[in-house]
Protein backbone atom coordinates (compact mmCIF):
# COMPACT_ATOMS: atom_id res chain seq x y z
CA UNK A 1 0.00 0.00 0.00
CA UNK A 2 2.34 2.59 0.75
CA UNK A 3 4.89 1.67 -2.33
CA UNK A 4 1.48 2.82 -4.09
CA UNK A 5 0.95 6.36 -2.66
CA UNK A 6 4.72 6.97 -2.72
CA UNK A 7 4.22 5.87 -6.77
CA UNK A 8 1.36 8.07 -6.77
CA UNK A 9 3.21 10.86 -4.90
CA UNK A 10 6.36 10.74 -7.40
CA UNK A 11 4.49 11.04 -10.44
CA UNK A 12 1.69 13.20 -8.56
CA UNK A 13 1.98 15.56 -11.99
CA UNK A 14 0.64 12.87 -14.36
CA UNK A 15 -1.96 11.69 -11.70
CA UNK A 16 -3.59 15.26 -10.64
CA UNK A 17 -3.95 15.88 -15.01
CA UNK A 18 -5.79 11.90 -15.09
CA UNK A 19 -8.14 13.66 -12.56
CA UNK A 20 -8.80 16.71 -13.76
CA UNK A 21 -9.31 15.24 -17.29
CA UNK A 22 -11.79 12.88 -15.85
CA UNK A 23 -13.34 15.25 -14.16
CA UNK A 24 -13.89 17.37 -16.98
CA UNK A 25 -14.86 14.34 -18.92
CA UNK A 26 -17.67 13.22 -16.61
CA UNK A 27 -18.83 17.38 -17.25
CA UNK A 28 -19.17 16.65 -21.09
CA UNK A 29 -20.83 13.62 -20.75
CA UNK A 30 -23.75 14.05 -18.28
CA UNK A 31 -24.43 17.83 -18.51
CA UNK A 32 -27.78 17.10 -16.14
CA UNK A 33 -25.20 15.89 -13.66
CA UNK A 34 -23.66 19.01 -13.65
CA UNK A 35 -27.07 21.31 -13.57
CA UNK A 36 -28.38 19.68 -10.56
CA UNK A 37 -25.65 20.03 -8.59
CA UNK A 38 -24.90 22.80 -5.89
CA UNK A 39 -21.70 24.19 -8.12
CA UNK A 40 -24.19 24.76 -11.11
CA UNK A 41 -26.15 27.09 -8.95
CA UNK A 42 -23.22 29.07 -7.60
CA UNK A 43 -22.14 29.40 -11.12
CA UNK A 44 -24.97 30.50 -12.77
CA UNK A 45 -25.82 33.15 -9.93
CA UNK A 46 -21.97 34.68 -10.84
CA UNK A 47 -21.87 34.21 -14.36
CA UNK A 48 -25.49 36.05 -14.64
CA UNK A 49 -24.60 39.39 -12.42
CA UNK A 50 -21.71 39.68 -14.56
CA UNK A 51 -23.49 39.01 -17.91
CA UNK A 52 -26.44 41.26 -16.85
CA UNK A 53 -24.06 44.18 -15.77
CA UNK A 54 -22.37 43.82 -19.07
CA UNK A 55 -25.50 43.49 -21.23
CA UNK A 56 -27.05 46.65 -19.37
CA UNK A 57 -24.01 48.65 -21.23
CA UNK A 58 -24.48 47.13 -24.51
CA UNK A 59 -27.71 47.32 -25.12
CA UNK A 60 -27.56 51.15 -25.74
CA UNK A 61 -25.94 50.40 -29.00
CA UNK A 62 -28.85 48.09 -30.24
CA UNK A 63 -31.81 50.11 -29.07
CA UNK A 64 -32.56 51.35 -32.71
CA UNK A 65 -32.83 48.11 -34.10
CA UNK A 66 -34.51 46.54 -31.09
CA UNK A 67 -37.17 49.50 -31.90
CA UNK A 68 -37.56 48.38 -35.32
CA UNK A 69 -37.62 45.23 -34.55
CA UNK A 70 -40.39 45.78 -31.82
CA UNK A 71 -42.71 48.14 -34.36
CA UNK A 72 -42.40 45.49 -37.22
CA UNK A 73 -43.92 43.38 -34.29
CA UNK A 74 -46.66 45.53 -33.43
CA UNK A 75 -47.49 46.36 -37.38
CA UNK A 76 -47.72 42.38 -37.40
CA UNK A 77 -50.13 41.32 -34.84
CA UNK A 78 -52.20 45.07 -35.13
CA UNK A 79 -53.36 43.30 -38.44
CA UNK A 80 -54.42 40.11 -36.55
CA UNK A 81 -56.71 42.19 -34.66
CA UNK A 82 -60.61 41.84 -35.31
CA UNK A 83 -61.03 45.35 -34.92
CA UNK A 84 -58.66 45.76 -38.43
CA UNK A 85 -60.78 43.31 -40.34
CA UNK A 86 -63.76 43.97 -42.28
CA UNK A 87 -66.47 41.45 -41.54
CA UNK A 88 -67.73 39.52 -44.72
CA UNK A 89 -70.67 38.09 -44.14
CA UNK A 90 -73.82 39.71 -42.14
CA UNK A 91 -74.76 36.32 -40.33
CA UNK A 92 -72.56 36.61 -36.50
CA UNK A 93 -71.94 33.99 -34.74
CA UNK A 94 -72.21 33.65 -31.12
CA UNK A 95 -69.38 31.45 -29.41
CA UNK A 96 -69.09 30.58 -25.85
CA UNK A 97 -66.18 32.53 -23.58
CA UNK A 98 -65.44 29.09 -22.44
CA UNK A 99 -63.93 27.59 -25.81
CA UNK A 100 -61.68 30.35 -26.49
CA UNK A 101 -59.10 29.15 -23.42
CA UNK A 102 -55.68 30.24 -23.56
CA UNK A 103 -53.52 27.80 -24.62
CA UNK A 104 -49.53 29.69 -24.03
CA UNK A 105 -48.77 32.28 -22.09
CA UNK A 106 -45.92 34.50 -22.82
CA UNK A 107 -43.19 35.85 -20.45
CA UNK A 108 -40.81 38.69 -21.25
CA UNK A 109 -37.14 38.13 -20.63
CA UNK A 110 -33.95 39.65 -21.73
CA UNK A 111 -30.64 38.10 -23.02
CA UNK A 112 -27.77 38.49 -20.95
CA UNK A 113 -25.22 35.53 -22.73
CA UNK A 114 -25.56 34.55 -26.26
CA UNK A 115 -22.64 32.91 -28.35
CA UNK A 116 -23.04 31.69 -32.26
CA UNK A 117 -19.54 30.59 -32.30
CA UNK A 118 -19.54 27.13 -30.66
CA UNK A 119 -20.64 23.94 -32.06
CA UNK A 120 -23.31 24.16 -29.31
CA UNK A 121 -24.66 27.09 -27.97
CA UNK A 122 -26.99 28.40 -25.33
CA UNK A 123 -28.27 32.01 -24.34
CA UNK A 124 -28.53 32.72 -21.10
CA UNK A 125 -32.24 34.70 -20.01
CA UNK A 126 -32.82 37.20 -16.79
CA UNK A 127 -35.90 35.21 -15.60
CA UNK A 128 -35.84 32.64 -13.56
CA UNK A 129 -37.91 29.68 -11.21
CA UNK A 130 -38.92 32.93 -9.24
CA UNK A 131 -40.08 34.10 -12.54
CA UNK A 132 -42.47 30.98 -13.42
CA UNK A 133 -39.80 29.78 -15.98
CA UNK A 134 -39.16 25.85 -16.28
CA UNK A 135 -37.67 23.10 -18.36
CA UNK A 136 -39.00 22.59 -22.09
CA UNK A 137 -40.61 26.10 -22.79
CA UNK A 138 -40.15 27.68 -26.25
CA UNK A 139 -38.05 30.72 -26.66
CA UNK A 140 -39.11 33.57 -29.25
CA UNK A 141 -37.57 36.62 -30.47
CA UNK A 142 -40.34 38.97 -32.33
CA UNK A 143 -38.89 37.85 -35.58
CA UNK A 144 -39.52 33.84 -35.09
CA UNK A 145 -38.31 30.97 -33.26
CA UNK A 146 -34.58 31.02 -30.92
CA UNK A 147 -34.66 27.73 -28.89
CA UNK A 148 -35.94 25.86 -25.83
CA UNK A 149 -34.93 26.23 -22.34
CA UNK A 150 -33.01 23.48 -20.77
CA UNK A 151 -32.08 24.63 -17.27
CA UNK A 152 -33.42 27.30 -14.79
CA UNK A 153 -31.76 28.54 -11.65
CA UNK A 154 -33.49 30.66 -9.27
CA UNK A 155 -32.63 33.95 -11.14
CA UNK A 156 -31.84 32.90 -14.51
CA UNK A 157 -32.30 30.14 -17.19
CA UNK A 158 -30.46 28.75 -20.12
CA UNK A 159 -32.02 27.81 -23.45
CA UNK A 160 -30.50 26.31 -26.03
CA UNK A 161 -30.76 28.10 -29.06
CA UNK A 162 -31.26 26.88 -32.58
CA UNK A 163 -27.57 27.16 -33.45
CA UNK A 164 -26.43 23.59 -31.37
CA UNK A 165 -26.07 19.64 -32.45
CA UNK A 166 -29.23 18.88 -29.82
CA UNK A 167 -31.77 21.12 -31.53
CA UNK A 168 -34.30 19.70 -33.79
CA UNK A 169 -37.80 21.50 -34.06
CA UNK A 170 -40.65 19.86 -36.07
CA UNK A 171 -41.59 22.13 -38.52
CA UNK A 172 -43.17 22.76 -41.76
CA UNK A 173 -43.13 24.52 -45.27
CA UNK A 174 -46.46 26.73 -45.03
CA UNK A 175 -47.49 26.77 -48.95
CA UNK A 176 -47.19 22.97 -49.60
CA UNK A 177 -47.85 22.13 -45.89
CA UNK A 178 -45.11 19.19 -45.82
CA UNK A 179 -43.48 18.65 -42.00
CA UNK A 180 -39.59 18.35 -41.55
CA UNK A 181 -37.13 18.47 -39.00
CA UNK A 182 -35.01 21.41 -37.84
CA UNK A 183 -31.61 20.75 -37.18
CA UNK A 184 -28.23 22.87 -37.84
CA UNK A 185 -24.89 21.49 -38.64
CA UNK A 186 -22.66 24.28 -37.48
CA UNK A 187 -20.72 26.60 -39.40
CA UNK A 188 -22.87 29.78 -40.42
CA UNK A 189 -24.80 30.59 -37.94
CA UNK A 190 -27.64 32.16 -39.55
CA UNK A 191 -28.38 28.91 -41.87
CA UNK A 192 -30.25 26.08 -41.06
CA UNK A 193 -31.16 22.90 -42.04
CA UNK A 194 -34.84 21.24 -42.89
CA UNK A 195 -34.42 17.58 -43.08
CA UNK A 196 -37.31 14.94 -44.22
CA UNK A 197 -39.41 16.81 -46.17
CA UNK A 198 -40.15 14.01 -49.38
CA UNK A 199 -38.17 14.79 -52.46
CA UNK A 200 -41.68 14.58 -54.67
CA UNK A 201 -43.06 17.58 -53.94
CA UNK A 202 -42.04 20.74 -55.24
CA UNK A 203 -40.18 23.18 -52.94
CA UNK A 204 -39.09 26.98 -54.23
CA UNK A 205 -36.41 29.31 -52.79
CA UNK A 206 -38.43 31.79 -50.56
CA UNK A 207 -40.89 29.43 -49.24
CA UNK A 208 -41.39 30.00 -45.48
CA UNK A 209 -40.63 27.59 -42.63
CA UNK A 210 -42.80 27.71 -39.57
CA UNK A 211 -43.11 25.65 -36.37
CA UNK A 212 -45.68 22.76 -36.69
CA UNK A 213 -47.27 23.30 -33.14
CA UNK A 214 -46.72 19.24 -32.60
CA UNK A 215 -43.70 19.45 -30.64
CA UNK A 216 -46.24 20.41 -27.54
CA UNK A 217 -43.22 23.32 -26.76
CA UNK A 218 -43.77 25.51 -29.83
CA UNK A 219 -47.40 27.66 -30.74
CA UNK A 220 -48.25 26.93 -34.69
CA UNK A 221 -47.03 28.97 -37.21
CA UNK A 222 -44.10 30.28 -35.66
CA UNK A 223 -41.92 31.88 -38.59
CA UNK A 224 -38.29 29.78 -38.88
CA UNK A 225 -37.01 30.68 -41.70
CA UNK A 226 -36.96 31.27 -45.01
CA UNK A 227 -35.86 28.65 -47.84
CA UNK A 228 -32.89 29.34 -49.40
CA UNK A 229 -30.94 26.38 -51.58
CA UNK A 230 -32.38 22.99 -51.86
CA UNK A 231 -30.53 19.60 -52.64
CA UNK A 232 -31.61 16.23 -52.94
CA UNK A 233 -29.25 13.32 -53.28
CA UNK A 234 -29.38 10.90 -56.06
CA UNK A 235 -31.42 7.82 -54.41
CA UNK A 236 -32.65 10.12 -51.79
CA UNK A 237 -35.93 10.14 -50.56
CA UNK A 238 -35.39 13.71 -48.94
CA UNK A 239 -34.55 16.93 -49.81
CA UNK A 240 -31.79 18.49 -47.90
CA UNK A 241 -32.54 22.48 -47.46
CA UNK A 242 -30.70 25.33 -46.37
CA UNK A 243 -32.69 28.04 -45.40
CA UNK A 244 -31.51 31.41 -43.19
CA UNK A 245 -33.01 31.88 -40.02
CA UNK A 246 -35.93 34.39 -39.77
CA UNK A 247 -34.40 35.44 -36.20
CA UNK A 248 -30.68 37.28 -36.09
CA UNK A 249 -29.28 34.79 -33.67
CA UNK A 250 -26.41 36.84 -33.31
CA UNK A 251 -28.18 40.31 -32.22
CA UNK A 252 -30.98 38.68 -29.66
CA UNK A 253 -32.02 41.01 -26.75
CA UNK A 254 -35.59 40.72 -25.98
CA UNK A 255 -37.38 37.13 -26.09
CA UNK A 256 -40.80 35.68 -24.95
CA UNK A 257 -40.24 32.76 -23.11
CA UNK A 258 -43.87 30.90 -23.92
CA UNK A 259 -45.32 28.62 -21.61
CA UNK A 260 -47.55 25.83 -23.38
CA UNK A 261 -50.61 25.51 -20.35
CA UNK A 262 -52.13 21.84 -21.98
CA UNK A 263 -48.22 20.83 -22.32
CA UNK A 264 -48.17 17.87 -19.45
CA UNK A 265 -52.17 16.81 -20.57
CA UNK A 266 -50.70 16.46 -24.11
CA UNK A 267 -47.45 14.48 -23.25
CA UNK A 268 -50.09 12.23 -20.69
CA UNK A 269 -51.80 11.81 -23.75
CA UNK A 270 -49.13 10.89 -26.00
CA UNK A 271 -47.72 8.78 -23.55
CA UNK A 272 -51.30 6.88 -23.24
CA UNK A 273 -50.75 6.17 -27.40
CA UNK A 274 -46.80 4.27 -26.99
CA UNK A 275 -48.15 1.93 -24.36
CA UNK A 276 -50.99 0.83 -26.40
CA UNK B 1 7.63 37.09 -6.90
CA UNK B 2 4.88 38.68 -5.01
CA UNK B 3 4.86 41.37 -7.10
CA UNK B 4 4.56 38.72 -10.44
CA UNK B 5 1.91 36.23 -8.53
CA UNK B 6 0.07 39.40 -8.64
CA UNK B 7 0.07 40.26 -12.30
CA UNK B 8 -1.02 36.42 -13.13
CA UNK B 9 -3.59 36.55 -10.63
CA UNK B 10 -5.05 40.03 -12.26
CA UNK B 11 -4.48 38.40 -15.70
CA UNK B 12 -6.40 35.50 -15.01
CA UNK B 13 -9.65 37.30 -14.37
CA UNK B 14 -8.88 40.13 -17.25
CA UNK B 15 -8.15 36.86 -19.57
CA UNK B 16 -11.42 35.26 -18.88
CA UNK B 17 -13.58 38.37 -19.50
CA UNK B 18 -11.90 39.28 -22.57
CA UNK B 19 -12.89 35.78 -23.67
CA UNK B 20 -16.20 35.55 -23.04
CA UNK B 21 -17.72 39.61 -23.15
CA UNK B 22 -15.75 40.18 -26.51
CA UNK B 23 -13.67 37.47 -28.22
CA UNK B 24 -16.70 35.07 -27.94
CA UNK B 25 -18.67 37.37 -30.16
CA UNK B 26 -16.38 37.67 -33.11
CA UNK B 27 -17.61 35.26 -35.86
CA UNK B 28 -16.84 35.12 -39.44
CA UNK B 29 -19.41 32.32 -41.03
CA UNK B 30 -19.06 30.53 -37.72
CA UNK B 31 -15.30 29.97 -38.05
CA UNK B 32 -12.37 31.78 -36.44
CA UNK B 33 -13.01 31.89 -32.84
CA UNK B 34 -9.69 32.86 -31.03
CA UNK B 35 -9.09 31.47 -27.86
CA UNK B 36 -6.75 34.39 -26.33
CA UNK B 37 -7.42 33.27 -22.71
CA UNK B 38 -4.96 30.44 -22.73
CA UNK B 39 -2.54 32.79 -23.28
CA UNK B 40 -2.64 32.81 -18.97
CA UNK B 41 -0.79 29.53 -19.50
CA UNK B 42 1.45 30.41 -21.89
CA UNK B 43 2.90 33.04 -19.15
CA UNK B 44 3.00 31.31 -15.89
CA UNK B 45 6.28 31.26 -14.62
CA UNK B 46 8.91 28.91 -15.44
CA UNK B 47 9.50 27.66 -11.80
CA UNK B 48 5.64 27.46 -11.25
CA UNK B 49 4.92 23.98 -9.24
CA UNK B 50 3.00 21.14 -11.63
CA UNK B 51 0.08 21.11 -9.53
CA UNK B 52 -0.57 24.57 -9.38
CA UNK B 53 -0.09 24.69 -13.24
CA UNK B 54 -2.42 21.95 -13.64
CA UNK B 55 -5.21 23.88 -11.10
CA UNK B 56 -4.89 27.34 -12.57
CA UNK B 57 -5.48 25.60 -16.04
CA UNK B 58 -8.43 23.79 -14.66
CA UNK B 59 -9.58 26.83 -13.42
CA UNK B 60 -9.52 29.23 -15.97
CA UNK B 61 -11.28 26.67 -18.33
CA UNK B 62 -14.00 26.09 -15.79
CA UNK B 63 -14.59 29.86 -15.53
CA UNK B 64 -14.56 30.57 -20.11
CA UNK B 65 -17.53 27.54 -19.49
CA UNK B 66 -19.43 28.49 -17.28
CA UNK B 67 -20.06 31.65 -19.22
CA UNK B 68 -21.09 29.50 -22.90
CA UNK B 69 -23.20 26.57 -20.99
CA UNK B 70 -19.84 24.28 -22.21
CA UNK B 71 -19.18 23.11 -19.07
CA UNK B 72 -15.80 20.83 -19.22
CA UNK B 73 -14.72 21.50 -23.22
CA UNK B 74 -12.32 24.23 -22.46
CA UNK B 75 -11.57 22.83 -18.94
CA UNK B 76 -10.17 19.47 -20.79
CA UNK B 77 -8.18 21.47 -23.68
CA UNK B 78 -6.57 23.70 -21.29
CA UNK B 79 -5.84 20.99 -18.67
CA UNK B 80 -3.87 19.06 -21.56
CA UNK B 81 -2.26 22.19 -22.87
CA UNK B 82 -1.19 23.10 -19.11
CA UNK B 83 -0.01 18.91 -18.47
CA UNK B 84 1.82 19.51 -22.32
CA UNK B 85 3.27 22.67 -21.11
CA UNK B 86 6.71 21.29 -19.60
CA UNK B 87 7.48 18.42 -22.34
CA UNK B 88 7.13 21.87 -24.77
CA UNK B 89 9.48 24.12 -22.74
CA UNK B 90 12.41 21.27 -22.72
CA UNK B 91 11.32 20.33 -26.27
CA UNK B 92 11.89 24.40 -27.14
CA UNK B 93 15.10 24.43 -25.43
CA UNK B 94 15.67 25.64 -21.78
CA UNK B 95 16.60 29.04 -21.41
CA UNK B 96 20.37 29.91 -22.57
CA UNK B 97 21.69 31.27 -19.72
CA UNK B 98 19.17 30.68 -16.84
CA UNK B 99 19.38 33.83 -14.27
CA UNK B 100 16.27 32.45 -12.60
CA UNK B 101 13.97 35.16 -13.14
CA UNK B 102 13.10 34.61 -16.68
CA UNK B 103 9.71 34.35 -17.71
CA UNK B 104 8.25 32.30 -20.79
CA UNK B 105 7.54 35.81 -23.16
CA UNK B 106 9.17 37.48 -26.09
CA UNK B 107 11.13 40.10 -23.53
CA UNK B 108 12.98 37.44 -22.10
CA UNK B 109 13.45 34.58 -24.71
CA UNK B 110 12.90 35.74 -28.17
CA UNK B 111 10.95 36.29 -30.07
CA UNK B 112 11.27 32.55 -32.49
CA UNK B 113 11.48 30.44 -28.84
CA UNK B 114 8.30 32.16 -28.22
CA UNK B 115 6.18 31.58 -31.63
CA UNK B 116 7.42 28.08 -31.25
CA UNK B 117 6.34 27.51 -28.21
CA UNK B 118 2.82 29.33 -28.39
CA UNK B 119 1.89 27.57 -31.72
CA UNK B 120 2.56 23.66 -30.62
CA UNK B 121 0.10 24.77 -27.03
CA UNK B 122 -1.94 26.69 -29.36
CA UNK B 123 -2.85 24.03 -31.63
CA UNK B 124 -3.30 21.32 -29.63
CA UNK B 125 -5.36 23.29 -27.53
CA UNK B 126 -7.41 24.17 -30.57
CA UNK B 127 -7.33 20.49 -32.11
CA UNK B 128 -9.04 19.53 -28.93
CA UNK B 129 -11.21 21.52 -28.53
CA UNK B 130 -12.76 21.41 -32.12
CA UNK B 131 -12.94 17.72 -31.72
CA UNK B 132 -14.58 17.47 -28.48
CA UNK B 133 -16.90 20.03 -29.41
CA UNK B 134 -18.16 18.31 -32.04
CA UNK B 135 -17.48 14.35 -31.80
CA UNK B 136 -18.62 13.93 -35.34
CA UNK B 137 -16.54 12.08 -37.67
CA UNK B 138 -19.07 13.67 -40.48
CA UNK B 139 -17.80 17.16 -39.35
CA UNK B 140 -13.82 16.33 -39.41
CA UNK B 141 -13.41 19.24 -42.12
CA UNK B 142 -14.88 22.10 -40.51
CA UNK B 143 -13.35 20.48 -37.40
CA UNK B 144 -10.07 21.32 -39.04
CA UNK B 145 -10.95 24.65 -40.93
CA UNK B 146 -11.88 25.94 -37.35
CA UNK B 147 -8.60 24.45 -35.81
CA UNK B 148 -6.58 26.21 -38.50
CA UNK B 149 -8.39 29.40 -38.26
CA UNK B 150 -8.83 29.68 -34.76
CA UNK B 151 -5.35 28.84 -34.52
CA UNK B 152 -3.96 31.45 -36.48
CA UNK B 153 -6.08 33.82 -34.89
CA UNK B 154 -5.24 33.09 -31.49
CA UNK B 155 -1.69 33.06 -32.25
CA UNK B 156 -2.15 36.76 -33.85
CA UNK B 157 -3.88 38.14 -30.89
CA UNK B 158 -1.13 36.67 -27.94
CA UNK B 159 1.76 38.05 -30.23
CA UNK B 160 -0.40 41.56 -30.48
CA UNK B 161 -0.50 41.44 -27.04
CA UNK B 162 2.28 40.66 -26.47
CA UNK B 163 4.33 43.58 -28.00
CA UNK B 164 1.53 45.77 -26.60
CA UNK B 165 2.42 45.16 -22.63
CA UNK B 166 6.27 43.93 -23.30
CA UNK B 167 8.37 45.54 -20.30
CA UNK B 168 11.37 46.88 -21.86
CA UNK B 169 14.67 45.24 -20.26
Amino acid sequence: MRHIFAFIWKHNFFFLFLVLEVVSLIFIANRSFYHRSVLSNGTDRFTGSVLTTWSGITSYFSLKQENIRLANENARLQRILTQSQITKDTTSLMVADTSYNQQYRYTVAKVIGNSTSRRDNYIMLNKGLKHGIRRDMAVLSPDGVVGTVVSVSENFSWAMSLLNKHTRISARIARINQMGTVVWDGGNPSVGTLQDIPAHVKVLPGDTISSSGFSHIFPEGIMVGTVEEIYVEEGAHFYTIYFRFSADMNSLRNVYVVKNLFRDEQIELSKDVIDE
Amino acid sequence: MNKLFGRDFVRFFVLILVQVLVLDHINLHGYANPSLYIYFILLLPFEIPGFLLLLLAFLIGFGVDSFSNSIGLHTFATVLIAYLRPWVIRLAGPPAEYEGNLKPGIADMGFRWFFAYSMVLVLAHQLVLYTLESFRLAEIGSILLKTLTGSILTLALIVVVEYLFMRKR
